[in-house]
């Protein structure tokens, strides 16, 4: 039906974009796997990323990539202070209250990303989105690919982080056994604001690779935490692995399933890989080892 | 030792200053007749807010302009006071808000955009004898349920696409037939779907090949596939119905991928005839065609309002022309009424010969609700600027097609 060529290229397509839903998907399943919440706020959180972004190009001059540093700082800092002072301190211990505290965050930060952006969707100017890099018959978008580089960078330190640095030891401790860890001296506090930081510095890394290709206005983070939802069910809640393998996979589903059944039931096999996950793997791919 | 309280410290007399107004005021209230009420029901939140959000641009300069101007004359000068309405991008909101306006006891509601909202929106209107205005909203059973209140000024659906097909014959027959294969593109809802079906059936009529119907989810993360399928398609044309968003990410990425087809020609896009989008991406945008609603170029007025938009920082889309003429439109109902009355104003909107909007239509004239003199424009991309090119009585360019691969 299509040639070779085409759905190869559409194989890669899936992967580079798969590698940004991973990174999204890998501060969600790292909240998720230690704090044990769903954070509501993941979608509104990559909205103020992406337009810190915009501010840093439009204000600051300062690119897109040149952004990825202090920007994850600084959204590492805002995480570990709402989650210190903002979410923890309102759950009173109980994760439904979390999850309503999340959720009215992200309405909080859209609608004051609206009062203040207004609607308009805008883009970095520039015609950096139109360069490509040519692989045999392929023209494949040298952002994305730069993209999908960075977001395998991201996910092997994070991995490194969690296996072999204390910290990552202490976040591993208090997601398995958080009186435990208290018992031999780790602030569970301390850790649940480290962790929800680090969730938020990944959607920042997120933002700066998705820009130079994407649009952002104050809704636009929705369209990604759906899919980021379904990777970490399919990667397994908690692994940062399964969120990279997860991100992957969805991505060239995604891009083969529009591809073969058009871009509107293309959809469909992400969310038939959810029910069939939930049904026959309900520990996801990764989940059991994580 | 002083008492602060009885000397009379710098600051409370700039207190005692600022109340002076609110003393003065009711007098000059008295010398003036009471504020007519106009609604204004827009997506301001939401999927549609950033339309929303420009219609009640066009609708707040609009009653700046008549207030600036001594207000409605045959009302002895009454103000013109906007109630803004959140439509939240949904019918049963819009349906609340209505609700709400009713309450607030305005004479008329102008807006909507939506297709979906205007239906709601003005069939609530209708069980209040409501006059409703529908600013865009193009599906012709907006104006096709027999509802006594409801008009439109804009034109609609049967009518755009019809002048669009016409164009298009136009322009290919002056292009030396350049064009002959066809893929349409366009979004999976009511608009884009409705839109794709009524090209599929006529185009070949015309004798247009429509190799593919591409369909694309709102809001679509990617959308590279299309552009590969469009390219190995490699159609003459592409004829896309997407809003913004999508459309913008479709142009880019057939530009990344060196795609050039010999003309891309939009109906009622979000995006082809936007602003940003020409100036966030002049090279994607370059060439790019549209029938839409769009101000006319020779009145004076649009000239002007188009200038003071843009002075102010904000973007001048089809939105700002069509609400601040939909509000000039009730204001010369009212005069016409000579009351702000709902009954009297619906019969003055019915009998109305409006002139002064800035829309290329001629003077109203409503038949079953829909301004028989209304029509869209052709507009082209070109020189980073937006350009009339049909209809020729008032275009401002030539049109560029087939453009050069």
């Amino acid at each position: 039906m299509y040639s070779p060529a085409i759905v190869a290229e559409a194989m890669v397509n899936g992967l580079m974009t798969g590698a940004a839903y991973a990174l999204v998907a890998l501060g969600l399943t790292l909240v998720y796997g230690v704090l044990h919440i769903v954070n509501f706020a993941h979608g509104a959180l990559l909205t103020c990323a992406m337009f810190a972004v915009l501010g840093m190009e439009q204000g600051l001059g300062i690119g897109p990539y040149a952004a990825i540093l202090p920007l994850g700082v600084l959204f590492f800092l805002l995480g570990y202070a709402l989650q210190r002072y903002v979410i923890g301190p309102s759950s009173h211990g109980e994760d439904r209250n979390t999850l309503l505290v999340t959720l009215g965050i992200s309405i909080v930060l859209e609608n004051a990303l609206l009062a203040a952006f207004r609607s308009d969707t805008r883009t970095l100017g520039g015609d950096m989105g139109f360069d490509v890099v040519e692989l045999g018959p392929m023209l494949l978008s040298r952002p994305r690919l730069v993209g999908c580089a960075v977001a395998l960078v991201v996910a092997a330190l994070l991995w490194l982080l969690l296996a072999r640095s204390d910290t990552g030891r202490a976040i591993r401790a208090v997601a398995k056994e958080r009186f435990g860890a208290q018992v031999v001296g780790i602030d569970p506090r301390h850790i649940f604001a480290v962790t929800f930081g680090i969730g938020c510095a990944c959607l920042a890394v997120a933002a700066c690779l998705l820009l130079p290709t994407f649009y952002v206005n104050p809704r636009v983070g929705n369209a990604f935490v759906l899919v980021a939802f379904t990777i970490v069910v399919l990667g397994g809640m908690g692994s940062v692995v399964g969120a990279l393998v997860g991100g992957l996979v969805i991505g060239v589903v995604e891009s083969l399933g529009g591809l073969l059944l058009g871009e509107s039931l293309g959809q469909l096999g992400i969310f038939l890989i959810f029910i069939l996950v939930l049904l026959l793997r309900p520990t996801g791919l990764f989940g059991a080892r994580a | 030792m002083t008492s602060p309280r009885l000397t009379l410290t710098r600051r409370a007399a700039l207190r005692a200053g600022a109340m002076l107004p609110v003393l003065a005021a009711p007098r000059l209230l008295r010398a003036q007749p009471a504020a007519v009420k106009i609604g204004i029901l827009q997506p301001l939140t939401g999927a549609l807010a950033q339309d929303g959000d420009l219609g009640r641009l066009g609708a707040t300069l609009a009653a700046e302009a008549i207030n600036a101007a001594g207000g409605l004359k045959e009302l002895g000068g009454a103000r013109v006071e906007l109630v803004v309405a959140d439509a939240r991008s949904n019918p049963e909101a819009a349906a609340q808000e209505v609700e709400k306006l009713q309450a607030e006891g305005v004479v008329a509601i102008v807006g909507g955009f939506a297709s979906p909202i205007c239906l709601a929106a003005s069939q609530a209107a209708a069980r209040y004898d409501l006059p409703y205005i529908v600013d865009v909203g193009v599906s012709d059973q907006i104006t096709t349920r027999g509802l006594r209140n409801t008009f439109r000024f804009a034109p609609g659906f049967g009518t755009v696409t019809n002048t669009a097909l016409a164009n298009l014959v136009r322009l290919n027959t002056a292009g030396g037939r350049a064009a002959k294969t066809v893929v349409l593109v366009h979004e999976d809802g009511l608009f884009g779907s409705g839109l794709a079906k009524l090209m599929q059936t006529e185009l070949p009529k015309l004798g247009f090949e429509v190799l593919e119907t591409i369909a694309h989810p709102t809001p679509a993360r990617d959308m590279s596939n299309v552009a590969l399928r469009i390219r190995a398609l490699n159609p003459d044309l592409v004829i896309p119905s997407s809003y913004y968003g999508e459309f913008v990410l479709l142009a880019r990425t057939l530009r990344q991928q060196r795609i050039r087809p010999k003309g891309i020609y939009a109906v009622l896009n979000g995006a082809a005839s936007n602003y940003r989008f020409v100036k966030e991406f002049p090279e994607a945008a370059e060439g790019v065609m549209d029938c839409n609603h769009w101000h006319d170029p020779r009145k004076e007025e649009a000239v002007a309002l188009k200038k003071k938009v843009e002075a102010d920082g904000r973007l001048w889309a089809y939105n700002v022309p069509l609400n601040y003429s939909c509000v000039k439109l009730v204001a010369d109902a009212i005069e016409n009424a000579g009351a702000a009355d709902r009954g009297k104003v619906t019969e003055a909107l019915a009998a109305s010969n409006f002139r002064g909007h800035i829309m290329p239509y001629g003077p109203t004239k409503f038949i079953n609700g829909q301004n028989q003199g209304a029509a869209p424009v052709n507009t082209q991309v070109q020189g980073g600027d937006i350009k009339v090119i049909f209809p020729e009585s008032f275009a401002d360019a030539k049109p560029i097609f087939p453009l050069q691969g």
